[in-house]
């Protein structure tokens, strides 16, 4: 097999030339669906027979909790092809990932007490969701915290990637959580399998929603990840030349 | 107008949480930004006075 195209790709010159270009094809659909969302979700979802029209913080509640999620196994699959097959590049995603994760972790823990407020009587309960959730924060937060503790990159790039790794055991935790115990914190309302327990009017806008940060994740990612390249390749001779 | 900011009673609850994430996506796109303005901006330098930098 020819893995010329893969070496050319992890290389840092063509990964920041790539990434400059890819950017602006997240962050512009993301941005689009993101206003048509919100539109959606906020003006023309009718109300929940149940929860009346505090449901609708499910439209800024799920997608940051699914963007907590799937940051963090971005980072940890980065974390790992660093790792086994010492591509620098794989470790500059990873770096680049993790303060999005741990903001939108942040977000999603913070929308969802004030969504509790209302709908169970309390900011919080140590149940297994909200708990898991917690510790995903964690994890991010020593991610971040280890990498900026060594000054070796290498090292940091090495000592960061296992712990990403290792944190990966919390991701099944969080997903399933809502199934293996007794919690206030309601079922997923997608689901790979079955029909969504949801009325098409209030289902659009949530996968606009849910599309919309992934791709808005994608351009942030491909930004920092220009930072990270630039940082990593300062002595570098295609740098003086692409800068010039 | 009043009656979509009171949001059935739950106006209190409801716009904060869009301003929370208001306020996360712009702060990533803001930071990620200036972390790519700073690293050029650093790299630059460098590439003027290679030895001091």
């Amino acid at each position: 097999m020819n893995w010329i195209w893969f070496h050319k790709l992890a290389s840092p010159p063509h990964a920041y030339g790539i990434a400059g270009r890819l950017a602006p094809w997240f962050g512009w659909p993301a941005g689009m669906l993101i206003l048509a969302g919100l539109y959606g979700g906020l003006v023309l979802a009718p109300a929940d027979y149940q929860q009346g029209d505090a449901f609708r913080i499910v439209y800024v509640h799920a997608p940051s909790a699914w963007l907590s999620m799937l940051v963090y196994a971005t980072m940890a699959v980065a974390a790992a092809v660093g790792l086994v097959w010492r591509i620098k590049l794989a470790h500059a995603v990873a770096a680049a990932a993790a303060p999005i994760g741990a903001t939108f972790t942040a977000l999603a823990l913070a929308t969802g007490a004030i969504w509790g407020k209302p709908m169970w009587g309390t900011w919080w309960v140590w149940d297994a969701r909200l708990t898991s959730e917690l510790i995903l924060l964690f994890l991010y937060a020593g991610v971040i915290a280890l990498r900026a503790s060594i000054d070796d990159r290498d090292r940091a790039d090495r000592a960061s990637a296992v712990l990403a790794i290792v944190g990966v055991v919390n991701l099944p935790i969080i997903h399933y959580s809502v199934y293996w115990w007794n919690t206030l914190h309601q079922p997923a309302t997608l689901t790979k399998l079955g029909k969504p327990s949801m009325a098409g009017d209030m289902l659009w806008p949530l996968l606009a929603m849910l599309l919309g940060f992934t791709l808005y994740f994608g351009a942030v990612l491909l930004v920092r990840l220009r930072a990270e390249i630039l940082r990593r390749e300062r002595d570098a001779a295609w740098l003086r030349a692409e800068l010039a | 107008m009043s009656e979509f900011l009171a949001m059935g009673g739950y106006g209190a609850f409801v716009w904060p949480c869009f301003a929370l994430a208001a306020v996360v996506l712009a702060w990533n796109v803001r930071s990620a930004r200036r972390q790519l303005a700073l690293a050029r901006e650093q790299a630059l330098r460098r590439a003027a006075a290679p030895d001091r930098a």
